[in-house]
């Protein structure tokens, strides 16, 4: 695909790509009860400027912990994050609180799944609207109000001046997500972190949602990253795409790439399971037998071998890199690839053998 | 309107809540539909349309204002407390958040086991020794995917949600019911895990001889495991159609819009804008007149608001309530019965 950037399918000119958010080798970890957590092992990527990075995975694949990685958002107490995050000029990790607040808001923005979280319930939304620009942007306390009408009006907020004075209670959760996207787009972010923004939401709004942010992210030439667990919410609307697996990356790819040469059997599995509304109905789905992983004790080797229809011998003890693929900008983790003779004789392998894993059943533990 | 060899008919139900000041939430207005035997029925609509409150009025819990349900040919709206009781066992329920709908100081063995003791006067087959209900419990446990040996004795926060949603599926099933109602049953879960309930719902009808009442916002987990779907919008019935009609040629202009919200796992699909749904759902409180989409309806003209549209078929058993529908009535054919088989 070519770099001119085609953000919800609208081709832009060919512009000089700039580096916004250089990830290295990003890995959190948490202190449990049970044992010490790695939610993020390992996680290297890059995102240029204006783009659309979608990352995807089942709950619990360490989505946001990556995005809160990034933003340097994890909890004070134990949490452990280490390597590196440039992120538009500033090395994140090591920046002191004061620090980052300059910068949360300003430059880098998020919006999260639960409107509620990120919107204070006992404060008249134009408030926290206001506040924020006043704060970052120094505005006085009347043009502040200006602005943030003129705010939830391109959010698509319906009568403007009579919401300022509501509370988020009194908005149905498409409005209140809405209100979180004016707020974090209120300083004019060089990008946007949107985790699970539509998940709580119905398709209706769902579609309302992320048609706004795609015209919101044009408009402003802004990057976005928009984590999801859902294929078909970023099939669309991404550049590319990063599928996470107990913690790491395991395929990255520009998007049409990774629909039409995916490697990775995970994300095979993952593209397989999602109902279409386009097939008839009782087509049977490809469920993926059993559960995540534990990131306490993750197995050995290839995380996703226990559910995995190609697994080998080799894959339970020796964890496949991450490697480059023929297409640029594809990068996928796994010794028997999908679409491949190797992949292939794996399969076959399986099924002679029977162990090909029985998508009916789940297996227990 | 109802064929004599519905399982289950749904006449006029109505659903009000009360909320002070003479005010009502008209939750479910005048609904009126049909389950065949075998057949899975989808529901679909917005959140607060009134599908969980359409569910619970056909299991009676709560009682609807007004309306009937009935059950092989008996009105469970007419039936008093102890009448009931009989029938409960049949119609069971399943609901969305699997992990709160368990108990969780009780072991697997016991929530799958309670219902037996619970009702074992109602029940057809006895199962009243320890053995026989043990055996059952096993029987069902495995049957939805679970290893009883070692699933019997642990309790749900040992298990993961779409395991949790595997043992309210088993407290269902061990009571033999011939409807089973479902609510949002795989809303909380993962894409992964969904395809194994959806997998396992199938599986399980055809083994029980089910019933089904699918309820969910997911259009595209709706296509997949109905027979026929139908569409509500603030308390009311839109359309009723086999699904595949449903999903091809949609009669009923808000069923069209939700089919355009629906995102496609297909990058080549561009999304596009047109015949998104725009402004907000109205208050149930105080519904518009005529019908009730028209504030958001492309298609509404004045008529909408003077007058109320009447749910009557436009094609072999697709049914609409629209002035302008999507899908012109063909001329009147001779009276057609089978219409509402679905095929
Ligand atoms: N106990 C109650 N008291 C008052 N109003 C209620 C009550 N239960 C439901 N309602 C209202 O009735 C309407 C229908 O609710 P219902 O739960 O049936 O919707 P739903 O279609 O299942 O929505 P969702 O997709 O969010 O589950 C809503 O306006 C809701 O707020
Ligand atoms: N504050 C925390 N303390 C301990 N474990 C955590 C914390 N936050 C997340 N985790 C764990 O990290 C892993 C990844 O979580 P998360 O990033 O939230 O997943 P996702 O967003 O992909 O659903 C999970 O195992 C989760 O339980
Ligand atoms: S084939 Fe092996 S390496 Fe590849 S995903 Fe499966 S288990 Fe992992
Ligand atoms: S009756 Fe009128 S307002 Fe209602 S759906 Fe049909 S065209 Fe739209
Ligand atoms: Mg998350
Ligand atoms: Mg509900």
């Amino acid at each position: 695909m070519s770099r001119g950037h085609t953000t919800a399918g609208h081709e832009y000119p060919e512009i000089p790509a700039e580096t916004l958010l250089t990830v290295e080798d990003l890995r959190t970890t948490f202190d449990t009860p049970r044992g010490k957590l790695t939610a993020v092992d390992g996680v290297s990527f890059e995102l240029e400027a204006g783009r659309t990075l979608g990352v995807v995975g089942e709950s619990g694949s360490g989505k946001t912990v990556l995005s809160r990685s990034v933003m340097r958002l994890l909890p004070k107490r134990g949490a452990t994050s280490t390597g590196r995050v440039r992120f538009n000029g500033h090395e994140m990790v090591g920046l002191t609180q004061k620090q980052l607040r300059g910068i949360w808001g300003t430059e880098l923005a998020m919006v999260f799944q639960d409107p509620m979280t990120s919107l204070n319930p006992t404060m008249r939304i134009g408030n926290q609207i206001t506040e924020s620009l006043r704060y970052h942007l120094g505005m006085s306390s009347s043009e502040a109000t200006e602005h943030a009408v003129v705010l939830l009006s391109s959010v698509g907020i319906p009568t403007p001046e009579r919401r300022l004075h509501d509370y988020p209670h009194q908005l149905s959760g498409g409005l209140r997500q809405r209100v979180t996207i004016a707020i974090a787009l209120a300083c004019g972010p060089r990008l946007l972190f949107a985790d699970e923004p539509t998940t709580a939401l119905d398709v209706t709004v769902q579609a309302q949602i992320l048609d706004l942010l795609a015209a919101q992210q044009r408009e402003r030439s802004m990057a976005m990253i928009l984590v999801t667990h859902d294929l078909g919410v970023v099939a669309g609307r991404t550049d590319d795409i990063a599928v996470m697996y107990g913690g790491k990356i395991v395929e990255q790819a520009p998007t049409k790439t990774l629909f039409a040469e995916m490697r990775m059997p995970y994300t095979e599995a993952l593209l397989g399971s999602i109902p279409r509304a386009d097939q008839p109905s009782h087509t049977p789905l490809q469920a993926i037998p059993g559960r995540p992983p534990d990131l306490v004790s993750p197995p050995p080797g290839c995380r996703f071998a226990p559910r995995c229809p190609y697994a080998q011998p080799r894959c339970r003890h020796e964890e496949p890199p991450l490697r480059e693929a023929p297409t640029k900008g594809h990068r996928f983790a796994c010794w028997f690839p999908v679409g491949t003779p190797e992949g292939r004789q794996a399969l076959e392998e399986n099924r002679v053998r029977g162990v090909a894993l029985d998508p009916a059943r789940s297996v227990t533990t | 309107m109802t064929t004599n060899d519905a399982l289950l008919s749904v006449e006029n139900l109505v659903v009000e809540y009360p909320v002070g000041r003479g005010r009502k939430v008209h939750a479910v207005s005048d609904v009126s539909f049909d389950v065949q035997a075998g057949e899975t029925l989808g529901v679909v609509g917005e959140s607060g349309c009134g599908k969980s409150t359409a569910g619970k009025a056909i299991v009676q819990l709560p009682r609807p204002t007004s309306g009937s349900v009935l059950f092989e040919g008996t009105d469970l709206v007419k039936l008093d407390g102890d009448q009931l009781r009989r029938f409960r066992p049949r119609l069971q329920m399943i609901f969305q958040d699997p992990v709160s709908s368990l108990n969780p100081r009780r072991r697997v063995e016991d929530i799958v086991g309670d219902p037996l003791s619970v009702w074992s006067a109602e029940l057809e087959s006895s199962v009243a020794s320890k053995q026989e209900r043990k055996a059952k419990v096993a029987e069902v446990l495995e049957a939805v995917g679970l290893d009883p040996v070692s699933a019997a004795g642990r309790r749900p926060h040992e298990f993961s949600g779409g395991q949790c949603q595997r043992i309210s599926i088993a407290r269902a099933l061990v009571l033999e019911p011939k409807v089973l109602i479902c609510d949002e049953p795989v809303s909380a879960l993962d894409v992964s895990i969904q395809a194994q309930i959806i997998n396992l719902l199938e599986a399980m009808k055809a083994r029980f001889s089910l019933t089904l009442v699918f309820i969910s916002h997911d259009l595209a987990v709706v296509r997949n495991i109905s027979d026929r779907v139908a569409v509500m919008y603030l308390g009311k019935l839109c359309e009723l159609a086999p699904s595949d009609v449903l999903y091809r040629t949609p009669a009923h202009p808000y069923t069209a819009a939700l089919l355009a919200s629906i995102p496609e796992p297909d990058p080549a699909i561009v999304p596009s804008t047109t015949g998104r749904l725009t402004g907000e759902l109205p208050s149930s409180i105080d519904p518009p007149s005529g019908c009730r989409f028209r504030t958001r309806c492309p298609r509404a003209e004045e008529r909408c608001a003077a007058e109320e549209p009447v749910l009557r078929e436009v094609a072999t058993g697709q049914r609409v309530a629209c002035h302008f529908p999507l899908v012109e009535a063909r001329p009147a054919a001779p009276a057609n019965v089978a219409s509402q088989q679905s095929a």
